[in-house]
């Protein structure tokens, strides 16, 4: 059985396969950054400016709101990788409503680089905040017995990013694909408008828990600071 | 029995009872949390918008548990290293 777009491959050259995942990535990519191009190529500044670019302000404002509200001093920092990571799961969770897609996060590689991509951002995010030496000195933070459990923590919540948005993805496209089968009048209607809930859920979740942790890692210095 | 039959057999009833008993857990912590948001939210109508959202944030984090174990049931029946060795096992016969 199918479980993930992994399986549908385009093209192979030895190593290199060209699967359903990257080819949807890479269309996503290139459609989010066409619009984005298509309507601040001129930005308008007075009172009326046009509804798509109202609609992008409006979603970047909000963007920013919710990284000030977990915490964050300085949202514009942070504003670039956390609303990308969004916008991107967002985008490709919405697309389920066109039939014949399947979203590239519900492939283990793509929640997996996502995940990755949060926890390679952390450190960095800490580092550049608060220097080195005391980013490191946080992981002994309440007694150095804790050293392994922090490293530990770090690890398991990284793997419960991807599997949690993995997870979501799969279970909603195949739940989707069982019930066409069995019942294909109303019923997969009602789970494909489910599918797109926890798909949004889901993006905005991520999001959070990318934000949180980030907060949490640039916290030390406002601690030092106090 | 041999052993192609016992790797079945065992993928087959850990993937049932994986998702069975994994559902009850977060079922449960659902119910409650839930129960608690909506006597908050009668309490204080006012907070509703921070509420309702602290909420789908919590139970995304319970539902991750059932995501979990949905996840190991699906691997046992589609995904299965055993079986899959088991069978290559077998062609090459």
């Amino acid at each position: 059985m199918h479980l993930s777009s992994d399986d549908l491959v385009y093209w192979q050259y030895g190593f290199f396969k060209l699967n359903a995942t990257i080819v949807t990535t890479w269309g996503l990519m290139l459609a989010l950054t066409l619009c984005a191009k298509l309507i601040t190529h001129d930005l308008a500044d007075e009172v009326r400016v046009s509804r798509w670019q109202s609609l992008l302000e409006i979603v970047v404002t909000n963007i920013r709101q919710q990284i000030e509200e977990v915490g964050l001093r300085q949202p514009e920092k942070y504003l670039g990788f956390l609303g990308t990571l969004f916008l991107f799961i967002a985008v490709s969770n919405l697309c389920t409503i066109f039939p014949g897609y399947e979203p590239p996060t519900g492939s283990l590689s793509t929640t997996a680089a996502l995940a990755l991509c949060v926890f390679a951002a952390v450190p960095l995010f800490g580092i550049a905040e608060s220097g080195m030496g005391a980013y490191l000195k946080s992981y002994l933070e309440p007694t150095v017995v804790m050293l392994p459990f922090n490293i530990i923590s770090e690890l398991s919540r990284t793997l419960a990013l991807a599997i949690r948005l993995f997870g979501n993805m799969m279970s909603g496209t195949m739940i989707l694909g069982i019930l066409l089968t069995i019942t294909p009048f109303i019923f997969p209607i009602v789970m494909s408008l489910l599918g797109l809930l926890t798909g949004m859920v889901q993006a905005y979740i991520f999001s959070i828990l990318a934000t949180v942790y980030i907060a949490a890692a640039t916290r030390v210095r406002l601690e030092a600071e106090a | 029995m041999d052993s192609m039959t016992l790797i079945a057999m065992a993928s087959i009833i850990t993937a049932g009872l994986t998702i069975a008993i994994g559902g009850i857990g977060p079922a449960l912590g659902e119910g409650r949390a839930v129960a608690t948001a909506l006597s908050s939210l009668a309490q204080q109508p006012d907070a509703a918008v921070t509420i309702t959202r602290t909420l789908f944030v919590g139970l995304a984090m319970i539902e991750s548990i059932a995501i979990y174990c949905f996840v190991v049931a699906m691997i046992l029946i589609f995904a299965n290293p055993f079986w899959n060795h088991v069978i290559a096992q077998t062609v090459a016969k």
